[in-house]
C-alpha cells in the first residue's frame, strides 16, 4: 500500500522529496497509530535499564567489597572459617566475572528466557534480570578499581576511629570510591540502555522491536529505524548531561 | 613530672612484642622482643633512625599492624587475644597520622563527628557541641563547615588531632604528626600536643621532634634494628646517653 501511495504521489509538481518525507511520516508513525509501538517500545526499554541499572550496582558493589576485602585482607588473615569464606566468596564472584564478561549477553538474555525462566511468562523480570546480572560485572570491575584507588590511610583513620571492616567501608571508602568512577559507571550505564536494544530477541517489545515492527507493517526501513536511533541519541545525550551535572556539583562540595 | 607517674596506674603493658616479615630474601625483624609499660598521663615519646620499627611499634598498640609474638594488654584486656572486640578497644585509642587522613568528602565537622554519632550512639546535637568546643580549643571554631581541601598542612594536623579526641580516648598515638608538614606549620601542632599534655592526657608519640621530647615527654625510649636501645627521662637520654648508638643518632639529629 505504501509503494502504491509513493508512486502516485511522485508525478505530482511539488518537491519530489518533502512529499515524499511527509507521507512517510504519516504512514510510519500516524496512520493505525503506529507511533504507540515507540512509545510503548520506549517505556519497556527505560523499565528494563533503569531496574536493571539498580540490580547492576547492587551486585556490582557486592562483588567489588569482595574482590578487594580479599586482595586487601587475605594475606594477614588468621587460618580459620572466616578466611576460608572470603576465599570461596572471592572464587564465586571470580568466576561470576569472567562468564558474563567473556559470553555475548544476547547468549545470556536467551539461556535467562528459555532454560533458566522457561516456564514464567513475565518478560520484563528476565530482561532486568539478565541485563541486571550482565551489567554487574562490568560494574564490580569499575567499583573496585575506585576502592583500590583510595588511600590506605583512609582505611586506616577509619579503622583507628573504632569503625569495624563494613562501617569503614560505608561511611568512608565506598562514597570516595564511587566518586571517582562516576565517569566510568556513567559509561556503563550508557552502554547498558543501547544493549537493551536485544530484547526482540525473546520477543520483548522494547524500543529497538517497536521500530522493527512499524517497519514490518509498512515495509519502510528508513523512518522507523532513523526514529529509534534519534530516540535512543536522545536518551544517552540526557544522561551524559545530568551526569556531567552531577559530577560538577561533587567537585564543588570539596572545593 | 616522672616522679608523679610513677605511681600512676599502667594503662598499656607490652610484652615481648615481635613482628617478622617474610621478604624473598630474608626475614625481616621489624619488632624484635619490645617490653614497656605505658601509664595514665605519661607522654611517652619514641625516637630513633628510620627503619627502626618505631613505627611498627606504635602501630601495634592499636593493632593497625598485627604483631607475630608477644602480648599487648591495654586496660587489663589482651589485645592481641582473637576474642578481643579490637574495635571496641580502638575507640578508646585515638591515633594521629603523618599524613592527616581527614576524609576529603566530609566538612570538618562531619569528620569530627561520625564516629561518636555512629559508635557511642551521641546524638547530632551532642556530638556536634563537643566538636565545636573542641575547635575553639585549637582556634579553628570557623572552620566547621570548611572541606578538608580548604585547609592547610597545620589545620588538618589540627583537626585529625580534635577529630580523635571526640571519642573521649584514654590515650593518644601520634605517628610523626609533624613529619608532613611544613617548617613554619610544626609549631601550630605541637603547641596543641603541649596543651594535651598538659591537660593529662596519656600520649605514645613517634617523633624526629627533639626538642618537643625534650620539653614534654616524660619518658623518652630510643629505639634501633626492631629493639629499645635506650630508655629513661629526657634529659637521662638527651644529657647523658649511654649506648653508642644513641649517641651517633643524637650527634646527627641535635
Amino acid at each position: 500500500m505504501g509503494n502504491s501511495m509513493l508512486a502516485y504521489r511522485v508525478s505530482l509538481a511539488l518537491p519530489a522529496w518533502l512529499t515524499n518525507l511527509k507521507d512517510q511520516f504519516y504512514v510510519n508513525f500516524i496512520a493505525e497509530d503506529r507511533y504507540m509501538y515507540l512509545a510503548k517500545g520506549l517505556w519497556m526499554t527505560l523499565k528494563i535499564t533503569f531496574f536493571a541499572v539498580i540490580l547492576g550496582i547492587a551486585l556490582g558493589v557486592v562483588a567489588a567489597i569482595i574482590r578487594s576485602t580479599h586482595d586487601k585482607t587475605v594475606a594477614d588473615m588468621r587460618p580459620g572459617f572466616g578466611r576460608f569464606i572470603l576465599k570461596l566468596l572471592n572464587l564465586i564472584v571470580k568466576l561470576y566475572l569472567t562468564v558474563i564478561r567473556g559470553t555475548p549477553v544476547v547468549v545470556q538474555l536467551m539461556i535467562t528466557y528459555y532454560i533458566i525462566f522457561a516456564s514464567s511468562t513475565n518478560q520484563v523480570l528476565v530482561a532486568v534480570l539478565a541485563f541486571g546480572i550482565n551489567s554487574g560485572a562490568y560494574v564490580a570491575e569499575i567499583i573496585r578499581s575506585g576502592i583500590m584507588s583510595i588511600d590506605n590511610g583512609q582505611f586506616e583513620a577509619g579503622r583507628s576511629l573504632g569503625f569495624n571492616y563494613i562501617q569503614t567501608m560505608t561511611y568512608i571508602i565506598i562514597p570516595q570510591a564511587l566518586k571517582n568512577v562516576l565517569p566510568a559507571l556513567a559509561n556503563e550505564f550508557i552502554v547498558l540502555v543501547k544493549e537493551t536494544s536485544v530484547s526482540g530477541y525473546v520477543g520483548i517489545m522494547d524500543l529497538t522491536r517497536g521500530g522493527d515492527v512499524i517497519r514490518s507493517r509498512t515495509f519502510v526501513a528508513f523512518m522507523p529505524l532513523l526514529a529509534v536511533a534519534g530516540i535512543y541519541l536522545i536518551i544517552v545525550i540526557f544522561f551524559s548531561k545530568m551526569v556531567s551535572i552531577l559530577e560538577r556539583r561533587l567537585r564543588n562540595s570539596e572545593r | 613530672m616522672s616522679a608523679d607517674n610513677k605511681n600512676n596506674e599502667v594503662i598499656i603493658s607490652v610484652r615481648d612484642l615481635a613482628k617478622h616479615y617474610k621478604s624473598k630474601k630474608a626475614e625481616i625483624h621489624a619488632l624484635d622482643g619490645i617490653t614497656t609499660d605505658i601509664r595514665r598521663g605519661e607522654v611517652l615519646v619514641i625516637i630513633g633512625p628510620s627503619g627502626s620499627g618505631k613505627s611498627t611499634f606504635l602501630r601495634s598498640l592499636n593493632l593497625l599492624e598485627r604483631p607475630s609474638e608477644g602480648t599487648i594488654t591495654f586496660e587489663g584486656v589482651d589485645i592481641t587475644s582473637p576474642q578481643t572486640d579490637i574495635n571496641k578497644l580502638r575507640q578508646k585509642m585515638g591515633m594521629v597520622f603523618q599524613h592527616f587522613n581527614l576524609f576529603p568528602h566530609m566538612t570538618i565537622l562531619e569528620n569530627m563527628t561520625k564516629a561518636p554519632r555512629k559508635l557511642l550512639g551521641m546524638s547530632k546535637a551532642d556530638a556536634e557541641a563537643k566538636a565545636l568546643e573542641l575547635l575553639a580549643r585549637v582556634g579553628l571554631e570557623d572552620r566547621a563547615d570548611a572541606y578538608p581541601s580548604q585547609l592547610s598542612g597545620g589545620q588538618k594536623q589540627r583537626i585529625a588531632i580534635v577529630r580523635a579526641l571526640c571519642m573521649s580516648p584514654d590515650v593518644l598515638l601520634f605517628d610523626e604528626p609533624t613529619s608532613a608538614l611544613d617548617p613554619e606549620m610544626v609549631g601550630e601542632v605541637l603547641d596543641v600536643m603541649k596543651d594535651l599534655a598538659r591537660s593529662g592526657m596519656t600520649m605514645a608519640v613517634v617523633t624526629h621532634e627533639m626538642g618537643f621530647a625534650r620539653e614534654v615527654g616524660t619518658r623518652v625510649i630510643f629505639m634501633d634494628g626492631g629493639k629499645i636501645i635506650e630508655e629513661g627521662t629526657p634529659s637521662e637520654i638527651f644529657d647523658n646517653p649511654q649506648n653508642e648508638r644513641l649517641q651517633t643518632f643524637l650527634a646527627k639529629v641535635l
